[in-house]
């Protein structure tokens, strides 16, 4: 078993620190390719029996040199691209690109626009969240919540796909405003949606929230608290489930959320456990901001959307940040134009990338069981950590 | 027909009727139902496109293990390697043997009437039979996790080891309290006791409790499934099994989880017996061993309801409540029982 085979990967510095009961540590290798590491993160675990003594994160397995990419590219040929960062939330990834050149352009988004932007958004926060519950619930054993998640996130997905023609990468954003208008009809589809939700979550808290195997696995595993996630940077249901109500949404505000009404759920003591009952929250929050969209949009029908925007966008020189409150945390773009109708430098704070640099602290000292549960409850997507 | 000739061909009989009819159907459906369950519990159709309701989904999937190459790492343990499935599938079946799985059936052939009893071996120490097979069961997993040259393999396989020779203490404590009742390890005779008095299960809710917990370990079933925990050990001790070899170990764990169902119906809900009923005549045996096989099938379908329903206890949660919550319990409630039995 300790043979290593010649040809392999990458080699590593040796151990180091003193023998552990005369013994080092066995060095399992855990990922690129395991059911639980939610893509191709690899992770380079020290265990002592089945604890773990480090975890070390190599990433890059799905390095597309995206950033790069941007720079090749005219402006509004950018929005695609970012529907490759976090592809589970495509709508948040286009939002927070065209904000940032809005903001450098000067363009004024109409009404319309900005709420069924948002009303996007926060379908786009649902079929995330719900897909984070399905994944980090199956992580821990935990089957069939994972078919009751996707039963709603089918829903909508096919409203996304009737909306911009696509279901994962949608491309729904334009600079200025939106590509097209919403399909007649396609309201009272979100709606229908949207009034057996609120069920369908009790439905999955009935299967964990009071599960005694489901709080063992999850309460306390983890932890990482306030003023840690604040050196760390971490944004976003991580940030919150240790008692900061920090939301872009609120804190930043951008678009129509001023206008909406809608309460930033906080957990207390920064646990796994603490994570799923923020994000279970912002299911039914985020349901609360689309029935305020669509009653929105219902009593003001229209056709506007999108602003006065210049047949070729060229943004003046000068630098811009956008964030918006992605599923995973704060998502910003760093324009920096020439004047040119090109990014000079286009530079993404991804949420999964910054949050996921705390596991090492997170997972230190638990058991191999508990990795993948501290894995899962940062939510991370291996598209937006490699960009 | 000599008294001698008709006795082995009824053994002969009954081995053909427990080991090829009746494993050999219920085995694969078993396989077929699990699905289907899961299907039923997850608010969608399971298989269902391969003949009647997908019933036929079987004969696919068993070839399907035929047809796939079959992988053997690079230097792994070869004898090992390949003795393990084997190791594991063989104390599933044996269990059997022991199992009485009708009343008496009395055979009439050339004016003589002879009494078959419905169980294929009915030895005295049954218990300790079956728990011996099920202590050797673990060997398969536990050398297919050192043999397969893999980290995850060996970690799955130490897993199994300290699980099952946890759980396997509190299930013996559970079990020897019906023993101590009825007076006898001969499983023919547990059920005889619990037809004159009463179904285990009442008296005995405790040690019922226990035993079916650990049977849920034995098995390694959700939520105990840790020795191969899918998501953390990717497979674990069969993670480097492919095609019939990995078959053997699917093949394997379904026939433990009817060993033990069919184990949980003899011990604790009378066998094939129906209290107030007298099973006589060669209609009565045939329905004794309905009554037995609906017995089975119920507690086959909570097997598969609680797997599709909890999530997985973590390794050192499984070994407290093994050590210090079903042992203890077990333990008092042996003592109880012994108690009881004496003042009596």
């Amino acid at each position: 078993m300790s043979e290593s085979t010649p040809g392999t990967a990458a080699q590593f510095p040796p151990l180091e620190g003193p023998p552990l009961l005369g013994l080092h540590e066995m060095e399992l290798n855990f990922g690129p390719q395991h059911p639980s590491t939610h893509g191709v993160l690899r992770l380079v675990l020290k265990v002592d029996g089945e604890r773990i003594v480090s975890a070390r994160p190599d990433i890059g397995y799905l390095h597309r040199g995206t950033e790069k990419l941007f720079e090749t590219e005219t402006f509004p040929m950018v929005v695609p691209h970012t529907d490759r960062m976090d592809y589970v939330a495509s709508a948040t990834n286009n939002h927070a690109y065209v904000l940032v050149v809005e903001k450098l352009l000067g363009v004024e988004v109409p009404k319309r626009a900005q709420y069924i932007r948002v009303l996007l958004d926060e379908m786009q926060r649902i079929s995330s969240h719900v897909l984070w519950l399905a994944t980090a619930a199956l992580d821990l054993g935990a089957i069939t919540p994972f078919f009751y998640t996707f039963r709603e996130r089918e829903v909508i997905l096919d409203l996304f796909e009737e909306y911009c023609g696509a279901r994962l990468t949608l491309n729904c954003m334009r600079i200025g405003g939106l590509p097209v208008d919403l399909t007649p009809g396609w309201l009272e589809k979100v709606r229908a949606f949207t009034e057996p939700f609120e069920k369908n979550v009790d439905e999955y808290e009935e299967l964990l929230t009071e599960n005694r195997i489901w709080k063992q696995r999850t309460i306390g595993i983890g932890v990482l608290d306030e003023k840690r996630c604040i050196e760390w940077g971490m944004t976003g249901p991580v940030l919150r489930a240790a008692g900061k109500a920090w939301d872009i949404r609120r804190a930043i505000p951008y678009e129509v959320y001023p206008e909406l009404e809608f309460d930033i759920p906080v957990g207390k003591n920064a646990d796994t456990y603490d994570r799923y009952l923020v994000r279970v929250a912002e299911l039914r929050q985020s349901r609360r901001i689309v029935l305020q969209c669509l009653d929105w949009l219902e009593k003001n029908p229209g056709t506007e959307i999108r602003g006065k925007v210049p047949r070729v966008i060229k943004p003046p020189a000068g630098e811009a940040y956008a964030a918006v409150e992605a599923p995973k945390g704060e998502l910003g773009f760093h324009l920096v134009a020439s004047g040119g109708n090109k990014p000079y430098r286009l530079h993404v704070r991804p949420p999964s990338f910054i949050n996921l640099q705390a596991l090492p602290e997170m997972a230190q000292g638990h058991l191999v069981g508990d990795l993948v549960a501290v894995i899962g409850t940062i939510d991370i997507v291996l598209g937006e950590v490699d960009r | 027909m000599s008294d001698a000739t008709f006795a082995l061909v009824a053994t002969g009989a009954k081995i053909l009727f427990v080991w090829v009819i009746a494993l050999a159907t219920i085995l694969p459906n078993l396989v077929w139902a699990e699905r289907r369950v899961a299907g039923m519990i997850q608010d969608r159709p399971g298989p269902n496109r391969v003949g009647p309701f997908g019933f036929f989904q079987i004969i696919a999937d068993g070839t399907k293990f035929f047809m796939k190459e079959s992988v053997t790492p690079l230097y792994v343990d070869k004898l090992l390697y390949n003795l393990a499935p084997w190791i594991t599938l063989m104390p599933g079946l044996v269990t059997f043997a022991v199992i009485p799985f009708g009343a008496t059936l009395p055979v009439t052939i050339g004016g003589v009437t002879r009494e078959v009893p419905l169980v294929i071996a009915d030895v005295n120490i049954g218990i300790l039979y079956i728990f011996a097979f099920t202590g050797l069961g673990i060997y398969g997993i536990v050398l297919a996790g050192w043999s397969a040259n893999n980290k995850y393999s060996l970690m799955g396989g130490l897993r199994a080891s300290a699980q099952i020779i946890s759980y396997e203490l509190a299930m013996g404590f559970a079990a020897a309290g019906v023993f101590l009742a009825a007076g006898t390890l001969r499983l023919s005779g547990v059920v005889e006791w619990q037809q004159q008095h009463v179904w285990n299960v009442v008296p005995q809710f405790v040690g019922f409790l226990v035993f079916l917990i650990a049977a849920f370990a034995e098995t390694n079933r959700l939520p105990f499934d840790l020795a191969e925990a899918e998501e953390e050990l990717a497979g674990g001790f069969h993670a480097e099994y492919s095609s019939f070899k990995f078959g053997m170990f699917f093949m394997g764990e379904y026939a433990n989880l009817i060993a033990a169902s069919a184990l949980l119906a003899t011990l604790y809900f009378g066998g094939w017996s129906l209290p107030g009923v007298a099973f006589t005549g060669v209609w009565g045996a045939l329905a004794s061993v309905a009554v037995f096989f609906a017995k089975t099938i119920g507690f086959i379908f909570l097997f598969l309801w609680v797997r599709w329903t909890f999530p997985r206890f973590r390794y050192d949660q499984l070994m407290d409540l093994g050590w210090k919550f079903l042992l203890p319990l077990s333990f008092f409630h042996l003592i109880a029982v012994a108690a009881f039995v004496a003042a009596k």
